[in-house]
């Protein structure tokens, strides 16, 4: 097989992913938290990650995005089939990669209005989307500032629509949120997710959820058990948190019944 | 690094006797004789310090350049707009506002204003009377090298209401001068007095405000001020004496130091009477500049709540901000506190935004932006507006 076929192939197999982690080992602060992920996410795919506090699942979004403080030791991040290992933020979301904040930082004096229109290519995209999401008395309050749990993945979720990611990284939307609201929350998702389109989807997600509420709402093809770094198996998001939900997360990380976790 | 050596110490500023040896009086130079003779950039200078000569939306307008007043129009019958000097003779020495508030024996600049006085501005609110749109105050250097000396009394009789925007600036080619300006403000009971004051002056000029208020039961005395250009030396603590039960005064003042600029700042509250309340809060930028941001508030009666704040960012490198926030109580009864923070943008902040597409720069910018923002309750919203369009003037080319 000539050479450049041989190429051809390897690049279209990496192309078939959104996004696709090899080996990551990753540490904070001197202290090893991911320990050899794999993990591939196809164009309109959405994925689960469900792990207990301090399984590293934070850790994995943030270091995808390239926060400081995360250092890749080992391995690679491949998006749209490019190497993002080592890229700065801005170019990963100028590429289409986006995160919702667990705990965002406060923004003294900015305005959600304006980080909104900052974001969004249309001048009025902003204020529309808060009118869709019951939201627009927020327009004038300053980021962050005094919101609650539940305004807070809100507001998240709004400045995530304004920016259009094509892989939306969300970390916890649903946690703190009351059940009134979690139906918008979960409308905002599946807006962010392209979830009415049913051929050809391109927006995909990564999602962390500790309570898998948002299943209920949100269709996932996909779910991941975290422990300790690892992800130790991945299959249908229902079945692995009725599982969890039974057994545990240390007993679903060991009982393998479902698809093993891919090494590359 | 020997901090005393580099930034902290003032010894390379001149001493006030030096000054006052320096700058040529503005009464010994030729000013203009009329507002007409501004060249379109002067006009644009004053817009950035809030003054506009063509607004409709003006009670009243006074402009002094140099130590000459070149317009004293007021509109509304509810307020006395008179040069100082009219004012005095007026009123037979303005014996109960005159000295009153600040001694005359200060120091070498109030002795300096005490006996070699161009002008300034006599303010009254009638009684009851609330006036809706500002009066405009500008106070003007047009010659290099001049020192500016103005007294300004302003009174708010009982339960009125009077907004004042005072700017201040320099011609935009002029480089060194000496500004010294003694306010006194009276806001009597009921009445509320907001003050915004812009400053834009050159890259050598010295400023030496002494201002003192007094505000009676139930008064309201806000006071804005803003100064985002450069400028050598700044020396100014406001002292605001709550003298009536219920009475209150809130200072915010949004402050940029570039380099070569120091920028000592704040205010002094005196809480006399029950149930007064007062608010000092400072936002304060260093390019590379030292900023002071002083604040010293005193309870001396039951039942007051004070609280001071003071929010600094050091954006260059041997930028110096020195807060230094006191709390003082004399009786039990009274809720004072104090907020201070010092530092750099989070780097956090900073990649929150870069994580939604922002590049570094932009990021720091809307953070920096954000935090001059000055958002300031009490004021009527059309006064708001304008003074963040007049804080947005103020970036351009910062």
């Amino acid at each position: 097989m000539p050479v450049s076929a041989g190429f051809r192939q390897i690049t279209d197999e990496v192309r078939r992913f959104m996004l696709q982690i090899e080996d990551l080992w990753v540490e904070v602060q001197g202290k090893e938290i991911l320990k050899g992920i794999n993990l591939r996410i196809g164009p309109g795919e959405t994925h689960c990650l469900f792990g207990k506090n301090g399984s590293g699942k934070t850790t994995l979004l943030v270091t995808l995005m390239g926060f400081s403080g995360y250092k890749v030791k080992h391995g690679r991040i491949l998006f749209k089939g490019e190497d993002i290992t080592h890229l700065p933020i801005n170019e990963r979301a100028k590429l289409g990669l986006g995160l919702s904040f667990q705990r965002p930082p406060t923004l003294r004096g900015v305005k959600l209005k304006n980080l909104l229109a900052l974001y969004s290519k249309e001048s009025d995209a902003g204020s529309e989307l808060a009118l869709a999401y019951n939201f627009e008395n927020f327009l004038e309050r300053q980021v962050n500032l005094g919101f609650s749990g539940g305004e807070i993945k809100k507001s998240e979720l709004l400045q995530l629509l304004a920016q259009s990611p094509d892989l939306s990284l969300l970390d916890e939307p649903e946690s703190g949120v009351d059940i009134e609201n979690l139906d918008v929350i979960c409308q905002m998702i599946r807006k962010l997710l392209q979830k009415e389109v049913r051929k050809n989807r391109q927006k995909s997600g990564l999602i962390i959820t500790h309570t898998g509420l948002i299943l209920n709402y949100v269709n996932a093809d996909r779910g991941h058990v975290m422990l300790n770094g690892q992800i130790y198996c991945q299959g249908n998001p229902r079945d692995i948190f009725e599982r969890i939900k039974d057994y545990g997360y240390e007993e679903c990380a060991k009982c393998r019944l479902f698809e093993q976790g891919f090494k590359i | 690094m020997n901090y005393s050596e580099n930034h902290y110490d003032t010894k390379d500023l001149r001493s006030d006797e030096d000054l006052l040896e320096t700058f040529t009086p503005a009464s010994e130079v030729e000013g203009p004789k009329d507002v007409g003779e501004f060249k379109e950039e002067e006009l644009e200078r004053l817009k950035q310090t809030g003054i506009d000569l063509t607004n409709p939306d003006r009670t009243g307008t006074f402009v002094q350049a140099n130590s000459s007043v070149l317009k004293c129009d007021c509109e509304s019958q509810g307020v006395e707009l008179l040069p100082i000097t009219e004012a005095f003779k007026k009123y037979n020495g303005l014996k109960d506002y005159w000295w009153k508030l600040i001694s005359a024996e200060k120091d070498s600049f109030t002795r300096e204003a005490d006996q070699e006085l161009d002008n300034g501005y006599f303010i009254r609110a009638l009684p009851g009377e609330k006036v809706i749109y500002p009066l405009q105050t500008c106070l003007y250097m047009r010659n290099e090298n001049v020192a500016q000396r103005v007294h300004n009394i302003v009174i708010a009789e009982e339960g009125s209401e009077l907004h004042i925007i005072t700017g201040c600036s320099t011609h935009p080619h002029l480089k060194s001068g000496l500004h010294i300006g003694i306010s006194e403000f009276y806001v009597k009971k009921g009445a509320k007095l907001t003050f915004t004051m812009v400053h834009n002056w050159g890259e050598n000029v010295y400023v030496r405000p002494r201002t003192g208020i007094r505000v009676e039961e139930d008064g309201v005395f806000l006071s804005n001020y803003i100064s985002l250009k450069g400028v050598k030396s700044v020396q100014t603590f406001p002292t605001a004496t709550l003298a009536g039960p219920n009475a209150m005064a809130r200072f915010n003042s949004v402050i940029v130091a570039h380099e070569g600029s120091d920028i000592d700042t704040g205010a002094k509250v005196i809480l006399e009477a029950p149930g007064s309340r007062s608010e000092i809060i400072s936002r304060t930028i260093s390019f590379g500049g030292r900023v002071v941001a002083r604040g010293h508030l005193i309870g001396l009666a039951a039942n007051i709540k004070a609280h001071l704040e003071c929010q600094g960012l050091i954006l260059a490198e041997h930028g110096v901000i020195h807060a230094i926030p006191e709390l003082e109580a004399h009786v039990s009864d009274v809720d004072m506190s104090h907020e201070a923070a010092v530092g750099r943008i989070a780097q956090e902040e900073i990649e929150y935004l870069m994580a939604r597409g922002l590049d570094e720069e932009e990021a720091t910018s809307t953070i920096v932006r954000g935090f001059l923002d000055v958002k300031i309750n009490g004021l009527p919203p059309e006064l708001n507006k304008e003074l963040q369009e007049v804080v947005e003037e103020c970036h351009k080319g910062m």
